[in-house]
């Protein structure tokens, strides 16, 4: 394969009208456009969600307070779950993949461009409908309303009857909307990774990026669509009279709570899955070594995906199914703990032996391995169904899911941005700010969440706008509070930092990192279409046979 | 020669191991607090009842092969990033490359699989022990009904209606007594939660549950609705009295009585069954016989109001009638728009109700 010559110029010099620009992106079919207005849309309801939560935490800081209504309070935390998964956490995993799948495997672009464009609009279009709520909500009346039943929805709750505006219609319509948008980016993912890869790149030569997505691919196909039936059913209840969910006309309450959850389960592997991909990158560079069982890592993750699809009832254990049903969601959901085990000893296996440099990138990874293992642990606590007749709903589940996308996702999700920032960008992210980021947030972090699961222990449900002053739990929400203040903080130093060296980063160059994969061929930003040559690869990993021709792994293969 | 920056960075990741260590500590403290005295803390780790104590003798044992992975990789991690870290003095060559060890995957594989088929025959074991407990002929039978936003519990066998207190009697194991409920819904989805005696069960409209306790201390214990029901689901409050078995029988023959007819109160009984009130409360003996409010024959009898949103004092009454939102904003409990006179009244009625 040829890299040099790849420094093509990639903008054109003179200033151009502000219309032009914006008519240029609006119309776009380009995948790394597509995947930076996917990553800023993300960025931007990631600051709103992070509002909300902001506000939610005030009025929690002490019992009793009366921050905000409990009305008000019921919509923060319905909105803050509903941006978060769906406009923060699925957005901007898109556009990482959007971004990185083709130029990984040697593609000039996705399989279906149009489509690309088709699905980024439609998921906008989603968060819109979800934000105009606030205005449009109880229309004709004029004040704002915004969704409050929850981010689940749960019948009947969500019924006419209960929820007798506009509001949650406007949450059943944003996510089918972007829903469909979801569908559709997963469709192009999975035949870009099928179709366009360059040659010589077999499955078995795959970036584990790549592979990673396209079984999170899968996984969206299989998991959005019984979210997007069931959303139809309940708009079908609420404006045509049926009694899918209509508790008092003979309906099922229990029914929505399964259509939600066999969605629900595997939406948090939707969005972990790829985190796995960019821990499965970073950590192989910066340790200087390959990443570890590769095969083993390909085959535990289309592992966890399966099994992932047959564990949603745990989270009705409360619910009332019966032991027989509950032991197998206990057993099953153990089950996932397996391969994802054996993927934590895998990253170890690769940082062992290693030369690891602690670039932020890094940083976020270690924290990656740390916090995931505890969300692990935590989850087999609440796997354990008798456990969890004590633990769910209660603020011990807020900690242990936030602990995974939070301690997780987030994490990873930083790692990732310091990672590819110069390959979009042209410029490093600043690494001392990019420090400073990383300890300001891993100290909030842990002082919230690490806190938040003992509220949980002492009692204390989810949800609750107030509570009572209980031993512990005047403290113990103080804490958490102040925690998620120094995560505001943080993450403020997050987007000076992105907004600063935007413009004032040292130049990057083709490949900072001395990095292993396609993308760090060519020139950063990369150029139009990617490759004025498609490459040809002869191993997993084609920049080191490129920097050590004495020692390919080509030769191992 | 040590740089300082070397020693700066020693110097955090130790103190960053000593916060989580003390962080740790003081979790684990506050978690396992041994059961002593009858505290107002609903902790899950003081349990005083069959069921939440065998989940508590659980969750011990989880705890410890989760604490064991923990410290296992943890310790795997740390050593991994301390011993491994690229020094200053590196010659900056590449390390070896290892690709991977199929003897090592092997293993790190097979144990995983040995830890969860224990973890599962343990949850098992328990699962079942909870849930398929057959039910006694002396147990005490009670159908809890969930409503936005309090509880109603109905006593079927013994006639009696109350809300938001429940009562039930000690269970000796001379003697068991246990409380076995049936968990219904009038409204949406709520859950019945009181940490120190039974963990959640839901109640779902147009779906029948079960759940059992059996309490072996007598005290006042708290709880409450753990599923979110819409916007006072944090003011759905609950508190189970464990009372002596003859404390339980008293209290139930109370209970029995049809309301208190005091003659020197019947202008508050008239503004009562002529405004809206009957509407959805009921007083046995009276005309009132709604039940879409909690049952108010014997009103006094309960020491809180509300759904222990406020204590059951004549001034938190008043306000309560007067203007609901003061309390519990968002509750469905309607101002009564009374004057001052009939609302006087009323509450010197209300208070007659023993």
């Amino acid at each position: 394969m040829s890299s040099d010559a790849m420094a093509i110029p990639t903008a054109r010099t003179e200033p151009r009208p502000w219309v032009e620009v914006v008519h240029e992106w609006v119309t776009t079919v380009d995948h790394k456009r597509l995947g930076i207005l996917y990553i800023v849309y993300a960025l931007l309801f990631l600051v709103i969600g992070g509002i909300e939560a902001a506000i939610i935490r005030i009025q929690l800081i002490r019992p009793h307070n009366d921050f905000v209504s409990p009305q008000v309070f019921n919509r923060m935390f319905t909105m803050h779950g509903t941006t978060m998964i769906f406009f923060v956490a699925m957005p901007v995993l898109f556009g990482f993949a959007n971004y990185l799948v083709p130029l990984m495997i040697g593609a000039r672009d996705m399989a279906f461009p149009r489509l690309n464009a088709f699905s980024f609009w439609l998921t906008a279009l989603g968060g819109l409908l979800l934000y105009f709520s606030f205005v449009g909500g109880n229309g004709l009346y004029g004040a704002g309303n915004a969704p409050d039943v929850g981010w689940w929805a749960y019948a009947p709750l969500a019924a006419k009857a209960f929820s007798p505006g506009p509001s949650s219609d406007y949450w059943t319509i944003a996510l089918l909307v972007s829903g469909f948008g979801s569908i559709g980016t997963a469709i192009n993912l999975i035949a870009t990774i099928l179709c366009l890869r360059c040659p010589g790149m077999t499955l078995n030569r795959m970036p584990l990026l790549a592979w990673l997505n396209l079984v999170m691919s899968g996984m969206v196909l299989i998991a959005i669509t019984p979210l997007s039936a069931a959303q139809i059913m309940l708009l079908v209840d609420r404006y045509l009279g049926g009694h899918f969910f209509d508790t008092q006309a003979g309906g099922s309450a229990t029914i929505w709570m399964h259509f939600f959850w066999i969605f629900g389960h595997p939406e948090v592997y939707i969005l972990i899955i790829p985190c796995f991909a960019f821990m499965s990158e970073i950590i192989p560079v910066f340790s200087r070594k390959p990443i570890f069982g590769y095969p083993v890592m390909v085959g535990a993750t289309v592992c966890i995906a399966f099994v992932s699809l047959s564990v949603w009832a745990h989270h009705m254990f409360t619910i009332g199914m019966n032991s027989y049903a509950n032991s197998f969601f206990v057993i099953t959901t153990m089950c996932v703990g397996i391969p994802t085990g054996i993927k934590i000893f895998n990253w170890l296996g690769t940082m062992w032996g290693g030369s690891i440099s602690f670039k932020t990138p890094m940083l976020f990874s270690i924290a990656f391995l740390f916090q995931f293992l505890i969300a692990g642990l935590t989850g087999i606590m609440l796997s354990s169904a008798p456990f969890d007749w004590q633990l769910s709903l209660s603020y011990f589940v807020v900690a242990h899911f936030h602990y995974v996308i939070v301690g997780g996702i987030l994490f990873a999700l930083f790692g990732a941005f310091y990672y590819w920032y110069p390959k979009i960008t042209g410029r490093m992210l600043n690494e001392s700010l990019g420090k400073l980021h990383f300890w300001l947030f891993l100290l909030g972090f842990h002082l919230t969440f690490d806190v938040m699961h003992i509220p949980g222990i002492l009692g204390m449900p989810r949800r609750i706008y107030t509570y009572e002053p209980r031993p512990g739990w005047e403290t113990l929400n103080l804490i958490v509070t102040i925690g998620a203040l120094i995560q505001g903080i943080a993450i403020l130093v997050f987007v000076f930092n992105l907004i600063y060296s935007y413009f004032k980063g040292p130049i990057a160059g083709n490949d900072p990192w001395d990095a292993w994969t396609l993308e760090w061929s060519v020139s950063s930003p990369p150029p139009s279409y990617n490759f004025a040559e498609i490459p040809v690869v002869g191993s997993r990993r084609p920049l080191w046979d490129l920097k050590h021709p004495e020692d390919p792994d080509s030769r191992y293969e | 020669m040590v740089r300082f920056d070397q020693i700066r960075r020693r110097l955090s990741i130790a103190a960053g191991i000593a916060v989580l260590l003390a962080g740790i500590l003081l979790a684990a403290s506050l978690c396992f607090a041994a059961p002593t005295e009858p505290s107002p803390l609903p902790s899950i780790f003081d349990p005083r009842s069959t069921p939440t104590k065998s989940i508590y003798q659980l969750s011990h044992f989880v705890l410890s092969v989760t604490g064991l992975i923990f410290a296992v990789v943890f310790g795997l991690l740390a050593y991994a990033v301390v011993k491994f870290r690229r020094r200053p003095g590196d010659d900056g060559r590449e390390p070896a490359q290892v690709y991977g060890s199929t003897q090592i995957e092997l293993a790190w594989t097979v144990i995983p699989v040995l830890i969860v088929v224990v973890l599962f025959l343990a949850t098992a074991r328990v699962v079942h022990s909870i849930q398929d407990a057959p039910k006694p002929d002396t147990a005490v039978e009670v159908v809890a009904v969930g409503h936005q936003f309090w509880w109603e519990f109905r006593y079927p066998k013994l006639g009696v209606v109350t809300a938001n207190e429940l009562h039930i009697p000690v269970s000796e194991a001379a003697h068991p007594t246990p409380t076995f409920m049936t968990l219904l819904s009038a409204d949406t989805d709520h859950s019945f939660w009181v940490p120190q005696l039974a963990g959640k069960t839901d109640l779902i409209p147009n779906r029948v549950n079960h759940m059992w306790m059996d309490p072996y201390q007598t005290g006042i214990f708290l709880g409450q609705c753990a599923q979110y029901c819409g916007t006072q689901h944090a003011k759905m409050l609950l508190r189970v009295y464990v009372d002596s078995s003859e404390d339980f029988a008293t209290w139930v023959h109370a209970q029995q009585q049809p309301a208190v007819l005091d003659a020197n109160v019947t202008a508050g009984r008239r503004v009562f069954e002529t405004t809206a009130c009957i509407n959805c409360h009921a007083i046995a003996g009276t005309v009132a016989n709604g039940r879409f409010g909690p049952d108010l024959t014997h009103l006094m009898s309960r020491q809180t109001i509300a759904s222990d949103a406020a204590l059951n004092t004549k001034a938190n009454l008043r306000l309560w009638i007067q203007k609901p939102d003061a309390i519990k904003p968002g509750s469905l409990m309607p101002a009564m728009q009374l004057s001052d006179a009939d609302l006087d009244a009323l509450v010197d009625y209300l208070e007659t109700l023993r």
